[in-house]
């Protein structure tokens, strides 16, 4: 028994399969409980992942041998975005600047806020680092948080808590703000939230649901070409002059 | 066939975009480039070859699960999540709402502006 556990638990096939064991236990826990935000899918394959590991005493390393087969696809998944991007074309075509404008507005102010607060509360430069890209769709951001400095696999993490947050808070926040228009929450809640504020997006509208994804796929493009350049200089004016 | 069409559409593209990144040295993720490139190219041939509308769905259907592997990765990070707990709990909280907030009156006040 102990020589079969030692085997599997040093094969591809562990990591692989042990992710979509977990997944799917986190989507049927999900489902089962009314898909609540809170029981994010995600949330509970990775606490059940961890848990997992630490029992039997597996390293991090040994797991993802198996598990870089579905992280792998994060990189197609991102080129896929272009085709809900092409399916709402004609929206964009008609309300391109409002939407270029909220957009470019969104991507700095999502970034600019985590690194002003983590700074103003005194966090370490690497998650600084790591929090500048919370905003954006995960294969993006870890690429991001690579390019400037930061932890990519802390960014995953902070991603995934940034979009459960927008989405179990976003629509009661535009209620209090008095926002009716779908396509104006829509937008935000792509920007803030990307694919799991998209997903809560489309619970509550189609049309709230679209202009989320276009704005997650817009904004993943605008933070990959703004963010690594503005961090860069915004840094080399910043870190030294502050000790530590 | 059809997936497996799509799917080596959506791969043709983040190659072209990989090698593009890496000869023009682009601050910027491979798979974004990617992405840009394959919207131009349907703009242009104004039309979602089917086999790509399937696949690109399939993945994008099951896109939280890909977010897993790099997820459980936290593990390596308890000490600095430790560390930095307050600060990054308000980072996430605060700095979620006033990006939906913010973002959300300012493209309601442009679109008055624009009618």
């Amino acid at each position: 028994m102990e020589q079969i556990w030692v085997y599997l638990a040093a094969s591809p096939l562990f990591g692989l399969t042990a992710t979509l064991v977990a997944y799917s236990l986190g989507h049927w826990l999900y489902v089962r409980c009314g898909s609540t935000p809170l029981l994010h899918p995600v949330l509970t394959a990775v606490a059940l992942l961890i848990l997992l590991l630490k029992l039997g005493d597996i390293s991090y390393n040994s797991y993802f041998d198996g598990a870089q087969f579905v992280h792998f696809l994060l990189g197609p998944a991102t080129v896929a975005l272009a085709v809900p991007l092409y399916l709402q074309l004609e929206r964009l075509r008609k309300l391109w600047l409002p939407i270029l404008i909220s957009l470019i507005f969104g991507v700095l102010l999502g970034a600019l806020s985590a690194l002003g607060i983590a700074r103003w509360l005194g966090a370490g430069l690497e998650t600084q680092l790591s929090l500048a890209p919370k905003s954006v769709t995960t294969p993006v951001a870890m690429g991001i948080a690579e390019a400037i400095g930061g932890l990519p696999s802390l960014t995953a993490v902070l991603v995934v808590t940034t979009g459960i947050i927008g989405a179990v808070l976003g629509n009661g926040l535009f209620r209090l703000l008095r926002i009716r228009d779908d396509s104006v929450k829509g937008v935000a809640m792509g920007v803030a939230a990307h694919g799991i504020g998209t997903a809560r997006a489309f619970q509550l509208s189609q049309q709230m649901g679209a202009f989320s994804g276009l704005a997650m796929a817009l904004s993943a493009l605008a933070s990959a070409l703004i963010l690594p350049g503005l961090i860069d200089l915004l840094y080399a004016f910043l870190v030294p002059a502050s000790p530590g | 066939m059809p997936f497996l069409h799509g799917i080596t559409l959506l791969l043709v593209f983040q190659l072209v975009g990989e090698v593009l990144v890496h000869l023009a040295r682009l601050p910027l993720p491979g798979p974004v480039l990617g992405m840009a490139l394959l919207f131009v190219a349907l703009i242009l041939r104004r039309g979602l070859p089917d086999a790509l509308n399937g696949a690109a769905s399939n993945l994008l259907g099951h896109l939280s699960l890909l977010f897993v592997p790099a997820g459980v990765g936290v593990m390596l990070h308890f000490d600095k999540l430790a560390d930095d707990w307050l600060a990054i709990g308000l980072a996430l909280l605060l700095g979620s709402l006033i990006t939906l907030g913010l973002t959300a009156l300012l493209m309601q006040w442009l679109l008055r502006w624009q009618r």
